[in-house]
């Protein structure tokens, strides 16, 4: 153990806040605490910023310089003294979308080097916007099942079907998408990860209203769009093993324990600010004790990111411990937002407008939102089952016949 | 940054977890908590062997020098097997008393014997970690102790006492000293022997910094009673694994249903965090030492919350065989049980995280 930077990480630290200090008038006055609110299309400082830090490497780091990042070997110290330091400056991070962290790394791991050229740059800068073409009205939880069809025409695939669970299909560029191209073969077997723009004729989205109130995710509808064959990201009809690729980058984005942390940071502060009777609710004891059990399960979730990352350094292979932070993140997530809104009171439940609103009503949207984090990106009870099947060794669960139909 | 054991840590533990998957069997613990003694001698030697004993008495008094997370390395084995021996108090918290609060002549009395394991301490200290219970306190008036002292740790059998009184001051009693009574309290854990102290103006031998050590000596024992937690934590979620993998019923073993898979899943990921907390904790007692109270009480009250979970969770598993004696699971239940409540339970230890935070008076 030893918790200090080494000369090299202390010299880094030193460079990042240096140009924080610098900079840090140039980043964009939004945060992911209230941004969840109203989902829309990047503003231009938005992109600016990302592009900066693209160029001075605190974002998209390792990314090869032939493909317009920073060319930086991997650090994952560096990484977490950037998100560390970002986040004591209370300052906007390089983004984390599905952009960033999973079409991305999917294309690197899997992309042609006409794909890479092409897609990553614009990709990693935010000039392109993409969503996520995966779940559909029958496959969710069994996303193997997925039934959009492309067939072959001449050097093209012509896919036909619909998606759901869409986030940001409204606002997207792009959508990197799973198609079933064989559709014979076993089901795992049959898919091809495939990307094309948004506005390829006869895509049709319709935002579908989530719970708090926002078009943050859609229905895609797709007839006859055709879509070149070169679309496919790895080989035909290994779809599947390149969108694991891609699952495994999403889990990874929705435990971070710093956005924890600045959760929790919030609730304390309310905590502090909010008074009940005239007297502030840090007095009292039933709502300090919820505090501090979430404060310790936050730090818990902290220090358990930090023996990770320790481990992944040594080179030790994905454990136990990594299979964990979706389930766990996500729920002390939901939690904190609840001890929010349970302070609030009558006050927690005002939403949309009003004088007393407080935070813009992001404590409501945010309980409703992390809720829905809990169910995306494979539900928890999909996490336990990952957890215990390879985790601990458990075996599946028996595949159950179909039901006979009475009279056939 | 490196968060993790280094190679010498890791060749702690794993010769401890080897000696003890050896002596420490089940067979045996049940035999010593049946007989109701305060220990089993023949664990208690080996593991003296190995330097248990010494493991944080300084190399000048016989001991290994080793610091609080090498003590977590260690109790967290404790736990896993159950081992039915003192540590907390007399390997720990008493070793640290008499160094960080006592005179080196007082060191020099002491260390040596504790380090090999011939003189054993409990520590008196539950009114002030836990609360005063049964208007339980010990009072120091001129050289001399007066009153009672409750749930002392590893002090049924012990050679001698550190005791707080209840200005916060520490002690050292012999165990014969005269208008001293020891009365064994039986617990639900019969691994670990806790006893009841009544002194009536009873000659002691009082450590000179006391007053500023008592908090870190608590501090010190709540990490390693969280260690203990964990790897019992542990080894009651790995029985329950296997216990699952061989039950069958409707015709398959009950592991293949998702009831039972989920509520492994639920102690394995409630457990992976808990070591953070605890090595974090180990590690700034000597790094950042202002930075111990908070880190123990974190990792105290959010283990023992994950204790209790997993204590019923993995017995559940076990069906009604997870309730009998002859499983032997309840072993680490009941340990699991008082290392909740011992050194202050998870609702005061949060208390005092928010007093140290100034979020109350």
């Amino acid at each position: 153990m030893d918790l200090t930077d080494r000369a090299e990480h202390g010299a880094f630290r030193g460079e990042v806040r240096q140009f924080l200090d610098q900079n840090k008038h140039l980043a964009p006055d939004v945060s992911s605490f209230t941004l969840r609110m109203r989902p829309r299309k990047l503003s231009e400082d938005v992109r600016d910023w990302q592009g900066l830090l693209v160029d001075r490497g605190l974002t998209s780091r390792t990314i090869p310089k032939a493909y317009g990042g920073f060319g930086a070997e991997p650090d994952i110290l560096k990484s977490r003294i950037i998100a560390d330091e970002f986040f004591a400056a209370d300052t906007v991070q390089g983004l984390r979308n599905m952009s960033i962290s999973m079409l991305v790394p999917t294309m690197l791991e899997h992309g042609t080097e006409a794909q890479k050229q092409r897609y990553i740059e614009p990709s990693i800068r935010s000039q392109l916007v993409w969503c996520q073409g995966y779940s559909e009205p029958n496959a969710g939880s069994d996303l193997a099942s997925l039934q959009t069809a492309a067939t072959e025409d001449g050097d093209d695939f012509i896919i036909n079907g619909q998606k759901i669970w869409t986030s940001g299909a409204h606002v997207a560029d792009m959508m990197f998408c799973l198609v079933r191209t064989e559709p014979d073969a076993p089901k795992h077997e049959g898919i091809s990860y495939i990307v094309f723009p948004m506005d390829t004729p006869g895509i049709e989205v319709r935002p579908l209203m989530n719970m708090t109130g926002a078009p943050a995710f859609n229905e895609v509808f797709f007839t006859d769009v055709r879509v070149p064959q070169a679309n496919v990201v790895g080989q035909r009809g290994q779809g599947w093993q390149v969108a694991n690729s891609t699952l495994k980058h999403e889990r990874g984005l929705l435990g971070d324990a710093n956005r924890s942390l600045d959760s929790l940071l919030r609730v304390g502060k309310l905590l502090q600010n909010e008074s009940l009777d005239g007297r502030p609710l840090i007095e009292n004891p039933l709502f300090r004790d919820r505090y501090i059990r979430l404060q310790a399960r936050t730090q818990a979730m902290r220090l358990h990111e930090m023996r990770l990352i320790s481990d992944s350094v040594k080179g030790k292979p994905r454990s136990l411990g990594d299979m964990v932070v979706k389930l766990l993140g996500c729920e002390l997530n939901h939690q904190l937002d609840g001890l929010g809104v349970d302070i609030l009171g009558e006050i927690g439940v005002l939403y949309d407008e009003s004088s007393m609103l407080r935070d813009g009503g992001a404590w409501q949207a945010n309980f409703m939102f992390d809720l829905g984090l809990i169910i995306g990106g494979g539900t928890a009870q999909i996490q336990k089952n990952i957890i215990s099947e390879r985790g601990l060794g458990m075996p599946r669960e028996p595949k159950v016949a179909e039901p006979k139909v009475a009279g056939a | 940054m490196d968060f993790g054991l280094s190679e010498e840590q890791e060749l702690i533990r794993d010769s401890f977890q080897g000696s003890l998957s050896r002596i420490s069997e089940l067979d045996t613990v049940r035999q010593t908590a049946e007989a109701g003694a305060p220990m089993d001698e023949s664990i208690w030697a080996e593991l003296c062997a190995l330097g248990m004993a010494g493991l944080m008495i300084a190399e000048e008094f016989g001991g290994a020098g080793l610091g609080l997370l090498e003590a977590a390395v260690v109790a967290e084995e404790l736990g896993r097997r159950v081992t039915p021996v003192p540590f907390v108090a007399s390997a720990v918290m008493a070793p640290l008393a008499i160094r960080l609060g006592g005179s080196e002549e007082q060191c020099r009395e002491w260390l040596p014997a504790m380090a090999d394991g011939s003189v054993r301490v409990g520590v008196a200290v539950s009114e002030t970690a836990a609360g005063a219970r049964e208007n339980a306190g010990v009072t120091a008036e001129n050289g001399v102790l007066s009153g009672r002292a409750l749930f002392v740790l590893d002090g049924a059998g012990a050679n001698g006492y550190v005791v707080a009184d209840t200005s916060g001051g520490l002690h050292l009693v012999r165990a014969d000293a005269a208008g001293l009574d020891n009365v064994a309290l039986k617990t639900i854990d019969r691994t670990r022997a806790v006893c009841e102290l009544n002194f009536e103006n009873t000659p002691a031998d009082p450590l000179r910094h006391g007053e500023d050590v008592l908090q870190t000596v608590i501090d010190a024992g709540r990490v390693v009673l969280a260690a203990d937690s964990l790897g019992a934590g542990e080894e009651m979620l790995r029985q329950a694994v296997d216990y699952a993998a061989e039950r069958k019923q409707f015709g398959r073993v009950i592991a293949s249903f998702q009831a039972v898979k989920h509520m492994c899943a639920e102690m394995a990921a409630e457990l992976q965090p808990c070591r953070g907390l605890i090595w974090h904790a180990a590690y700034v007692m000597a790094q950042e030492p202002e930075a111990l109270s908070l880190a123990a009480a974190f990792a105290k009250s959010h283990t023992d919350e994950v204790g209790r979970f997993v204590a019923r969770t993995a017995t559940e598993v076990h069906g009604g065989m997870g309730f009998t004696d002859l499983m032997g699971l309840h072993y680490w239940f009941k340990r699991l049980g008082v290392n909740r409540a011992y050194l202050g339970s998870p609702e005061r230890v949060r208390a005092e995280a928010a007093r140290l935070q100034g979020f109350a008076a």
